[in-house]
């Protein structure tokens, strides 16, 4: 039978596979002897043997206790290995390399930082961290790279986020593994995984604007810049040096600039108000589809802080 | 038939004859018993249907290319089947057919609490069910048993409100049966049934019903949720209009993961009965067994979130569900143990009841240490929504509940009908049963292992086969699922007469005679000792 062990094509796979193994020979073990004891048991008291059949005891605290207890243990054993790994893959490094993704029914749109864009497949640069920045433009689905070991859903009005190291060159099978509607069995991709100096050819061999450069078109062409540029004559909040910022609100609560919060400021303008403003902004929310509003962030990312003379607003960064 | 009713006494005294034997006296009956029979005759006839569905998506996937049918049938197959099997057959199958037979008579009561409400409840299961079979008539729906957002609220275009309101009013014949249960239980015991008398089957009955009770109205709501973002537009789930997909998944969760404690509970009990008497022996730990009955109905509210591990809940949040999953594990061990140790010194006696039983415990046991691979966060994060949950989940719905409530059936079925059935095919049954399971589901573990997603109507080569074996193993689960209606069938028309206690087994539902009386007993039964009293009738002997 073609039981085949996957590629361990990540730097999570090896770690991955050494406690799946382990599991399997604990969770074997006591599985194979449950099953002696009983098939014993089976055989030694079956009506009709000899077999002393004086009568036990109905129950016994030190028996009852061994095996409440001992399971208990090593399950906090089993936990705790399983936690220290589950920290690892949620904790991508800072030098990662950040791609985009948006799932849609039924493909893949995959974004490059230098630019370039493709679809139901993803290159990626062997031995470097990779971290995706993924949403949907619809339904949930799910980013699953069994050779990587890796999955996690994409979710519409979210940001969700992976990071993996891939550690072998060559072609892998992604799917998508939360169920999405019709096609979902052919939303598939494939992950390429090049030598980086391939993978730096590969980037460039396609002209492209970076996302930065989209998002910076974008700010003006869809008139963000009218209000937001500082020299403005419309009081909207300044977005210079904002990324990842704490942001006063109206309502006297303090939230951080993250990407979910920028999502939310151009989709749902009014839901946050920053203090001091009124909510006059409309909504983009069908203006602008994911891709757009990640490019607009990325450039809201991109910008430093403002020219001394037009910052304001905010002054506790650096 | 009249005729045999005619000549034989026992059933003429009997809850078969003496309340009428008009359709009319049938579809108007309080009598618990009769309840059970209508839904013991209606659930089988939802479990049919869910396994014609089966069988048509392991035909499918015979073929990598899935051509015998499109994407979309395919689709609502593996909803429909999901709809029936969950809602219309695994959650009433014990409690509302052994539950409503055998808790009067457990307990030592002339009938359930609140009857009318039972006869309410069947009702509300048969409405549900019709919902169900138009939605099916009329197209069917393809969102998964599980109705996702946004996808189930604004993208498929199938009849997702016929489904949801099929599953919300079933729900309610859930609570009322839960309620009645839990009713009876306490107040209608018999003098001397103190609560840690009862058999481990009224626990288990007990645990499910207060599960019931409280997770149930949860799914109501939810599903109120959906129709009202689909019908009205108002942004609940969906993140267009302002919502949190990951909301739903939240409420789903909260009640269907405690919906597998509902299926698993009272099976649990119905292989306590079964296990104590094939061995003639008193449970082993009973106080344990009780408590752990309850614990896992208790922390088994609290770990909902252990299905949401990659869907975008946060890291802190999925480790504590990690733990209190593991947690729950802890009685499930105390259980296998448990049952295992009942058997030490006893007298085995390998009839189709105790084949069921022990074949349970292999296959609960598989299916609950598969479930450790699933608890740990960092081995979900590959494993979730891969063939490898069909499979766990399978080991314990089919490979558990399934298994109990057969063999339950087999039990209490000369107590049901008065009759004996072919003992040599039904222990045929049960072990093809066993086989074919394994062949089944095992493959599906593997696939998993190799990444196989589920959900797919068509996959690559290297998956191919696998799926041909496990749909091998589904040929053989089929014939097994079919046996028992034939030799059912023959005992109904010509088995030999049971008499009241054919396996001498304990417990006051065998201290009346077999079919029983309309009220049950003769004399309301005084309890003097407790469950599972075989060392007590082996020292007399």
């Amino acid at each position: 039978m073609s039981v085949v062990r996957l590629p361990q094509a990540s730097s999570f796979a090896p770690s991955i596979d050494h406690m799946f193994d382990a599991m399997v020979i604990l969770c074997g073990v006591v599985a194979i002897g449950v099953f002696a004891v009983m098939i014993g048991m089976c055989i030694v008291y079956r009506r009709g043997s000899k077999a002393d059949r004086s009568i036990p005891v109905a129950q016994q605290m030190g028996i009852e206790l061994a095996w409440t207890l001992i399971p208990f243990l090593l399950f906090v054993g089993i936990f705790a290995w399983s936690i220290r790994l589950w920290v690892h893959l949620r904790s991508p490094p800072a030098d990662s390399l950040t791609i985009y993704v948006v799932a849609k029914q039924w493909m893949w749109k995959v974004q490059h930082p230098d630019g370039r864009r493709e679809i139901d497949a993803l290159h990626v640069p062997l031995g470097k961290p990779v971290r995706l920045i993924m949403t949907s433009e619809d339904v949930v689905h799910s980013f699953y790279i069994p050779a990587f070991r890796i999955k996690q859903d994409v979710v519409p009005g979210r940001y969700t986020q992976l990071w993996f190291k891939a550690t072998q060159a060559g072609n892998f099978q992604l799917y998508c593994s939360e169920y999405c509607g019709t096609n979902h069995a052919a939303m598939l991709g494939t992950v390429s995984v090049l030598p980086a100096s391939d993978y730096a050819r590969w980037l460039v061999s396609v002209t492209a604007m970076t996302p930065e450069q989209r998002g910076r078109q974008l700010f003006v062409q869809m008139g963000c810049s009218g209000c937001h540029d500082p020299q403005s004559g419309i009081r909207a909040p300044d977005l210079h040096g904002l990324y990842n910022m704490p942001v006063h609100l109206n309502d006297g609560t303090v939230v951080q600039a993250d990407d979910a919060y920028l999502r939310e400021s151009i989709v749902f303008p009014a839901s946050k108000i920053v203090q001091g403003y009124t909510p006059i902004m409309p909504t983009y929310q069908h203006r602008v589809d994911e891709e757009g509003i990640l490019a607009l962030i990325a450039y809201i990312r991109s910008i430093g802080p403002a020219p001394p003379a037009a910052s304001q607003d905010r002054s506790s960064h650096d | 038939m009249t005729d045999v009713f005619v000549r034989d006494s026992p059933l003429r005294r009997s809850y078969l004859w003496q309340g009428g034997h008009t359709l009319r006296s049938w579809l108007l009956s309080t009598d618990h018993k009769r309840i059970a029979l209508l839904y013991a005759a209606s659930i089988t006839l939802f479990f049919f249907l869910g396994a014609v569905a089966a069988a048509l998506m392991r035909l499918t996937l015979i073929d990598p290319q899935g051509r015998l049918m499109s994407a979309e049938t395919y689709n609502k197959t593996f909803t429909f089947h999901g709809v029936v099997m969950v809602w219309f057959f695994l959650i009433p199958s014990i409690p509302a057919t052994l539950g409503n037979f055998l808790v009067p008579l457990m307990v030592g009561a002339r009938d359930l609490a609140f009857p009318r409400l039972n006869l309410f409840s069947w009702y509300l299961y048969m409405v549900g069910g019709l919902f169900t079979i138009a939605c099916l008539l009329l197209g069917g729906v393809d969102t998964g048993w599980t109705f996702y957002t946004p996808f189930s609220t604004m993208f498929s275009d199938s009849h997702v409100i016929l489904a949801v309101v099929g599953v919300f009013v079933v729900g309610f014949s859930s609570i009322l049966t839960g309620l009645n249960f839990i009713v009876t239980i306490h107040t209608m015991r018999a003098p001397g049934m103190h609560w840690y008398r009862l058999p481990l089957f009224i626990w288990g009955i007990y645990a499910t019903s207060i599960v019931m009770m409280l997770a149930t109205p949860v799914l109501a709501m939810t599903l109120c949720l959906i129709g009202l973002e689909r019908l009205f537009g108002v942004g609940i789930f969906d993140p267009s209009l302002g919502g949190d997909p990951v909301l739903f998944q939240h409420f789903f969760w909260f009640y269907s993961h405690p919906a597998v404690y509902i299926m698993i509970l009272p099976a649990m009990g119905v292989v306590s009965e079964l296990i104590c008497c094939g061995a003639r022996r008193r449970i082993f730990g009973y106080r344990f067994m009780t408590w752990s009955l309850l614990g896992i109905a208790f922390i088994g509210f609290l770990v909902w979130g252990h299905h949401m591990f990659v869907a975008g809940q946060s890291m802190y949040a999925s480790m504590a569900f990690s733990i209190l999953s593991f947690i729950v594990a802890v009685p499930s061990a105390i259980k296998v143990f448990n049952w295992v140790s009942t058997l030490y010194r006893g007298t085995i006696d390998f009839h189709a009841p105790m084949l069921y039983a022990l074949g349970f415990i292999g296959l609960f046991m598989l299916g609950g240490l598969t479930g450790l691979f699933l608890a740990a966060v960092a081995l979900d994060v590959n494993l979730t929504d891969t063939y490898f949950v069909v499979a766990h989940f399978h080991y314990i719905m089919v490979g558990g509940s399934v298994m109990a409530y057969l063999g339950g059936i087999h039990f209490w079925w000369p107590k049901i009908t008065g009759r004996l059935y072919s003992e040599r095919m039904a222990q045929l049954a049960a072990v093809l049963m066993f086989i074919g399971f394994n062949l089944t589901f095992f493959p599906q573990y593997l696939l998993g292992y190799m990444g196989m997603p589920r959900r797919y109507h068509q996959y690559p080569p290297q998956f191919h086969a696998l799926n041909v074996l496990s749909s091998i193993g589904a040929v053989v689960l089929a014939i097994s699922y079919l046996m028992p209606l034939f030799y059912f069938a023959r005992s109904l028309r010509s088995g030999a007469s049971a008499g009241p206690n054919p396996w001498q087994a304990a417990g006051l539902e065998w201290m009346t005679s077999s079919p029983p009386p309309e009220h049950n007993f003769v004399e309301t039964p005084v309890v003097t000792e407790g469950p599972y009293a075989y060392h007590e009738h082996e020292e007399q002997a």
